[in-house]
């Protein structure tokens, strides 16, 4: 009690002690799980209120939970997208397609091609079908699991992991950790290493579209444990107070590395539910429906091209995996959560809803799997061709000193001539610069 | 009035002479920027309806439209943030921070994203911005009014820093400003937004009409950024200092009858580096002024850059004058502001050696 004034202590003696709470997950290594807590309702149970409605109306949908497919992998209810065959292959082949290629990457790192890597295993829907509900030119700010989206517009893996490996075709010149990428053609961002620094740049975006009398929309993507930073709230109340054209996704994949999701707040209320504290349509939707995900982005597409305003959704999901490649989850939660977990696997429920509609089989999944897999190892060969990470071949030295600014000041040609020098003097006789 | 040595404003007065004081050159600047760039938009607290807390964009969201120029959420981080997506779809962004100590909440967006935006993704994407601020002291702001952070953003790379001295410059650099294509922070010294001021805070408060770099042309003109300004010619030393300092230590040197040459530095980064080393090496001692406090200050920097590459030149000391090591009183505000007996006791220093 060091900081009490003395006189008042006496008159504390008499109250109950206080006590700190502090978040604690549910299952730590070793723990067997059951996640009967967790609330599933039925498929196509949740209202669907037209996309031009008030944000209060969407109060329910906040703390429910928007699905479509249901365990007979049928669509159900009112958010049933009702896409036809051709698109639903066309996401399973996305799906298909990012799977193998984290899976390489992953491997990739392992084996010392590159620094780092990240997958986005059981929130691929997240992305990819979230992305294909949006215009082609619509901006995304995504975070780093977003890889999907780059996927499903069409960006080639070859630059991907020219990226990834920091070589000399890597289109960011060796500066990003990998990742980290960035694509104006694509109308995606670039991805920053500082969490929900996008989230007020998207909204910045949409206000831009808007004062430009645009029809283009802007989407980004946070995960639960950064919308703890200030950003996440200047970005809320901007999009609001400006009504602008955006769509804030948050993934609520459980974990931010080693803490659970209690810790961004979420032992009493959802992420969703943030929303209506702001004024904005809320959306709390099962991020491991694939057909979910795809309406609900939709239908804040349409409400925020309507002028009607920007839409959080909350995508429930799960991190499948560790959080990246320097990271051990075992230490911290029970493997069994990922076998537990009650939403299952959108890639899986994808393909099953194909199969029940008689629009696919088994056969043509393996046969599509190991297409991927080995279109990727096709790319992996040929961006390895540029050079993997630290085998000499990345962009000429000079690079590093080019577009801090426009143009180079003096200072940075004096520090560029001294880099010079030093490789004169390390391998006299060779191009310096190269 | 010292030697005349800039000669634009003084060619305008001959055309019809037109004086404003820093505020009015700043509005003009904007709206004639606004009226030429349908890309610009101007944004902040209390800067649209109202016009701003020092009438810096008085009459402007009148003029070119809401959609143009609109008051914020009390939001540092959100007005950066939201600046650099709008800089990401193609605008030209000029937020304004009310003031300069107040510019901390948006320090990771300016830092992290704007400063970095071209490098990291390899000229995809750019953040031409450029963040007007009111800063620096002298006015009784106590500690979170009267802040001079400069050496923050000096010390971030791919960010430009930018502090006029007079009218005539804050109309010329704001404008270069908003054209340059990287993020800029325009640092706007409030104690002469008015008048110049000398530190003599004991003495009448000359205005701006009877200086002679109010002369203020109508229409488009811009001053390179990274270029200083000789403000007066001299042989016994150089006397380096930028914003409200520049007046303070002309003031202090003609009071005394001391010969200096005066360089009002404009650009923090980058920074005019010819012009330092070409008045060191000619007046072969060096004093450095600034607001700002000392330890890793700018003058710091300043102190090292004519150190290295004047070192043979020099036959005094390289001396700082600077604010102390201590958040800016409110009370104390004249023992701690580096006015004139500070300058003069360090011009005596160095003149003595």
């Amino acid at each position: 009690m060091a900081d009490r004034p003395e006189q008042a202590a006496g008159k504390g003696a008499n109250k109950p002690s206080l006590s700190l709470h502090v978040p604690e997950p549910t299952y730590r290594p070793g723990d067997p799980v059951d996640f009967a807590h967790i609330t599933v309702p039925a498929a196509g149970k949740q209202a669907r209120p037209d996309e031009t409605c008030d944000a209060i109306e969407t109060s329910d949908l906040c703390y429910d939970l928007v699905r479509v497919l249901g365990d007979d992998n049928k669509a159900h209810g009112p958010w049933d997208p009702k896409l036809d065959p051709d698109t639903l292959r066309t996401m399973l082949g996305h799906f298909a397609m990012v799977r193998a290629f984290d899976e390489r990457m992953f491997r990739g790192q392992r084996q010392g091609k590159t620094s780092f890597y990240m997958k986005c295993t059981g929130e691929e829907a997240t992305s990819i079908s979230a992305a294909m509900a949006l215009a082609s030119d619509d901006m995304i700010f995504p975070s780093y699991r977003q890889q999907g989206i780059l996927i499903a517009r069409g960006y080639p893996i070859v630059e991907m992991i020219n990226q990834i490996y920091s070589n000399k075709g890597d289109k960011l010149k060796g500066r990003q950790l990998p990742i980290m990428y960035s694509s104006r053609e694509h109308s995606f961002f670039s991805i920053s290493g500082n969490l929900a620094t996008q989230t007020p740049q998207a909204v910045g975006w949409a206000m831009a579209s808007a004062i430009k009398g645009d029809s283009r929309i802007a989407a980004t993507w946070v995960g639960e444990g950064s919308t703890a930073e200030g950003d996440f709230h200047s970005a809320c109340t901007f999009a609001t107070v400006y009504n602008a054209p955006v769509i804030l996704n948050v993934i609520n994949n459980q974990w931010a590395i080693s803490s659970f999701s209690g810790f961004a707040g979420a032992e009493r209320t959802t992420f969703a539910a943030r929303a209506l504290g702001y004024g904005l349509a809320g959306l709390r939707i099962d991020g491991n429906d694939p057909l979910a995900v795809y309406a609900a982005e939709k239908w804040a597409a349409d409400r925020a091209r309507a002028n009607a305003g920007p839409t959080l959704i909350e995508h429930f999901t799960y991190r499948a995996e560790g959080h990246s490649t320097s990271d051990d989850p075992s230490g911290y939660r029970s493997a069994q959560e990922r076998e537990e977990w009650p939403l299952g696997d959108p890639v899986t429920r994808l393909k099953n809803h194909l199969i029940e509609l008689g629009e696919w089989d088994e056969e043509r999944q393996a046969a599509m799997d190991l297409k991927c897999a080995e279109e990727v190892k096709a790319a992996t060969k040929e961006a390895e061709k540029n050079g993997i990470l630290g085998h000499g071949l990345h962009h000429p030295f000079r690079t590093m000193f080019q577009d801090v600014y426009e143009d180079l000041p003096w200072h940075l040609e004096e520090q560029a001539a001294q880099a010079k020098r030093e490789r004169e003097i390390k391998w006299p006789g060779e191009e310096p610069w190269s | 009035m010292s030697t005349e040595t800039q000669n634009a404003p003084e060619a305008a007065a001959e055309n019809g002479e037109r004086r404003l004081n820093m505020i009015e050159a700043i509005n003009e600047a904007l709206d004639l920027k606004m009226s030429e760039d349908p890309d610009i938009i101007v944004m902040g607290e209390d800067v649209g309806y109202f016009g701003g807390v020092f009438r810096a964009t008085a009459g402007l969201q009148e003029k070119h439209g809401k959609s143009r120029v609109f008051d914020t959420p009390i939001s540092e981080c959100g007005i950066i943030g939201a600046a650099v997506g709008m800089g990401a779809y193609g605008l030209r962004p000029v937020p304004e921070i009310q003031f300069a100590d107040y510019i901390y909440p948006g320090l990771d967006q300016l830092i992290s994203e704007a400063a970095r935006l071209r490098y990291r993704s390899a000229n995809d994407y750019i953040a031409p911005m450029t963040v007007r601020s009111p800063f620096g002291g002298g006015i009784f702001g106590g500690q979170t009014h009267s802040q001079s952070p400069e050496a923050l953003f000096a010390h971030v790379a791919g960010l430009k820093t930018v502090i006029p001295a007079t009218p005539y410059d804050a109309k010329g650099l704001l404008i270069a400003a908003i054209e340059d294509n990287d993020p800029v922070i325009f640092f706007e010294p409030k104690r002469i937004y008015n008048a110049p001021f000398t530190g003599y805070y004991d003495k009448p408060v000359e205005p701006w009409k009877k200086h002679r770099d109010s002369v203020v042309p109508e229409g488009k003109y811009s001053i390179p950024l990274g270029k200083a300004r000789i403000v007066q010619e001299g042989e016994a030393l150089t006397v380096i200092a930028y914003g409200t300092m520049v007046h303070v230590a002309e003031a202090v040197c003609r009071e005394k009858g001391v010969d200096a040459e005066i360089i009002d530095l404009r650009t923090i980064v980058p920074l005019d580096i010819e012009a330092i080393e070409a008045s060191v090496k000619k007046t072969g001692k060096c004093l450095i002024v600034h607001e700002a406090t000392r330890t890793a200050g700018f003058g710091a920097e300043l102190s090292a850059l004519v150190t290295e590459r004047c070192f043979y030149h020099l036959e005094a000391p390289v001396e700082r004058v600077t604010g102390f090591d201590t958040p800016y009183p409110h009370s104390l505000e004249w023992a701690y502001f580096p006015g004139p007996v500070r300058i003069g006791e360090a011009l005596d220093r160095i003149l003595e050696a």
